[in-house]
């Protein structure tokens, strides 16, 4: 039904506007170059993953993009607006889920709209729907500490969620939750960019989930750090969830991007 | 603890300490220890008098004001000190010198800028708790999970709401075990206030009776200071434990 009008859509290529502009961007920290004048597009709507061995500056960028690092040098344009901080356009889900452990998960996830002055009961009321969304409903007054690591994640992502911001970013979200939570995830995550028309922004170090949930990867390689390469799968988006991992186009990808990553790994 | 297969309730060491106490002074071995019974007496006789009541008022009116400004003064100066360079190079030195210092030494020259009186002890007070609240504060914003920083300036955290919502509860185990330690430092602080600037509260009682070798009196006083100190110092450690839930997973 939806699934094989999707395989339709996607089987011509279609030009997609920016969301997200990265220009020039080069940060360093001291003598240190974490970043060597980098740009890179992030298409409205869709996922793009920025993949990499470890000290590529994957993360670095995703701050320098959320407003929390600023660039030694080049811009983030938003929309047709240059960052300057943090702010409503982008929210932000945290590796290490950065939840509040004194607080409900209601409250948690009601918190980006509590410190933008919304109103309690209103808050609440969109909190509840997002935390019903990720499949939290009837854990709305436990606390993060009763919770096991999936489901703190989901809370994490409720509260992204919840603020309505058209940027979403993802650092490392899945890493630390376990093997089947992060299965689960990913397809979640397949769910969430093709029904939220967010442009979301996905790190990780996982070669496979980022071609499973990825509409584009980005493979950033160290030393300096710059974009290598931009892979965008085409035949199995939209397949289905359980199709995919089957599809020989996603096969392919995940050992032509080994074969790229594998010098790189100590 | 179990003995014999019987399980002792809490602190029933004390009774045998107690026992102890009752037996040395029933020997009349020294007018210094008079035996427990006697004290106990004494104890419930003072309680009533007016002296004893004008002694707490005073000795509690000086010791809350003096812990209210170590805590207010304190937790922001210990939160501002951790978030702030600058700031922590230009004052932690001398938190640690007056925390480590005999502030005792100092009252004679707090006499003299404030006067004999109330201020001068809640003065005194204060500067007793103050430092190691302000190192505890400190420590516990030190410890603060970055990607709790983060997460208040991603979702647009005013620097107020920062402070108020998302730093003061992150360290407020650390906080409120500092608070512990100084108000068991401002019970010192307010009795040394009362001995060495204005003879008033249990400070005066204590050298009212010591100088007439009132040792049933003297002793009286004391437990109700030790039961009140310990008391409070019990208090705290539950709102301590009250939020040590999440101590080990911020």
């Amino acid at each position: 039904m939806s699934q094989t009008n999707n395989a339709f859509d996607k089987a011509e290529p279609i030009e997609h506007e920016s969301a997200v502009s990265v220009r020039n961007v080069s940060k360093n920290y001291g003598e240190v170059e974490a970043l060597k004048d980098l740009s890179l597009e992030f298409p409205r709507g869709q996922l793009t993953s920025l993949l990499g061995p470890s000290g590529c500056g994957k993360t670095t960028l995703l701050k320098i993009i959320a407003g929390l690092l600023e660039p030694t040098s080049g811009e983030i344009i938003i929309e047709g607006k240059k960052v300057t901080g943090p702010g409503p356009d982008r929210s932000f889900v945290f590796q290490d889920f950065a939840l509040l452990p004194w607080a409900s998960v209601l409250r948690n996830v009601s918190f980006g709209l509590e410190l933008r002055g919304v109103a309690k009961s209103e808050r609440e009321a969109v909190a509840e729907r997002y935390i019903k969304s990720v499949g939290l409903g009837g854990f709305e007054h436990a606390y993060p500490h009763e919770l096991s690591g999936g489901m703190r994640q989901r809370v994490g992502l409720a509260r992204a969620l919840s603020v309505d911001a058209q940027v979403l970013l993802l650092d490392e979200p899945f890493s630390a939750v376990d093997e089947q939570n992060r299965r689960k995830f990913q397809e979640d995550m397949l769910e969430l960019v093709r029904t939220e028309n967010k442009t979301f922004i996905f790190v990780t170090h996982s070669i496979e989930e980022a071609v499973y949930v990825s509409d584009q990867i980005a493979i950033l390689l160290p030393r300096p750090s710059r974009v290598s390469e931009i892979i965008r799968p085409t035949s199995f988006r939209g397949t289905g969830v359980d199709n995919i991992r089957r599809s020989p186009e996603y096969l392919d990808i995940v050992d032509q991007i080994w074969a790229s990553l594998r010098n790189y790994v100590e | 603890m179990t003995v014999y297969g019987y399980k002792l309730p809490v602190m029933s060491s004390l009774l045998l300490w107690g026992l102890l106490w009752e037996i040395v002074g029933q020997t009349g071995w020294t007018f210094f220890i008079p035996p427990l019974s006697e004290v106990l007496v004494t104890l419930f006789n003072v309680i009533g008098t007016a002296a004893f009541q004008k002694a707490m008022y005073e000795t509690a009116y000086a010791f809350i004001a003096g812990v209210f400004f170590a805590i207010v003064i304190g937790v922001p100066v210990g939160i501002l000190i951790g978030k702030s360079r600058l700031l922590d190079e230009l004052i932690l030195p001398w938190v640690n010198i007056f925390l480590s210092a005999p502030l005792t030494a100092l009252v004679p020259v707090l006499m003299v800028l404030f006067g004999f009186g109330m201020k001068s002890i809640i003065i005194t007070t204060t500067l007793f708790a103050i430092w190691i609240i302000i190192l505890n504060s400190r420590a516990g914003v030190k410890q603060i999970n970055r990607s709790l920083v983060d997460m208040a300036r991603c979702f647009g955290a005013s620097p107020l709401d920062a402070f108020f919502k998302v730093y003061l509860w992150a360290a407020m185990p650390e906080i409120l075990g500092g608070i512990r330690i100084g108000v068991i430092r401002a019970v010192k602080g307010v009795i040394i206030g009362q001995l060495l600037i204005s003879i008033v509260g249990f400070g005066a009682l204590f050298e009212l009776y010591s100088n007439n070798f009132m040792m049933s009196h003297f002793w009286a006083v004391l437990i109700v200071l030790f039961a009140l100190a310990f008391s409070l110092s019990e208090f705290l450690a539950y709102l301590e434990r009250r939020v040590s839930y999440y101590a080990a997973s911020r």
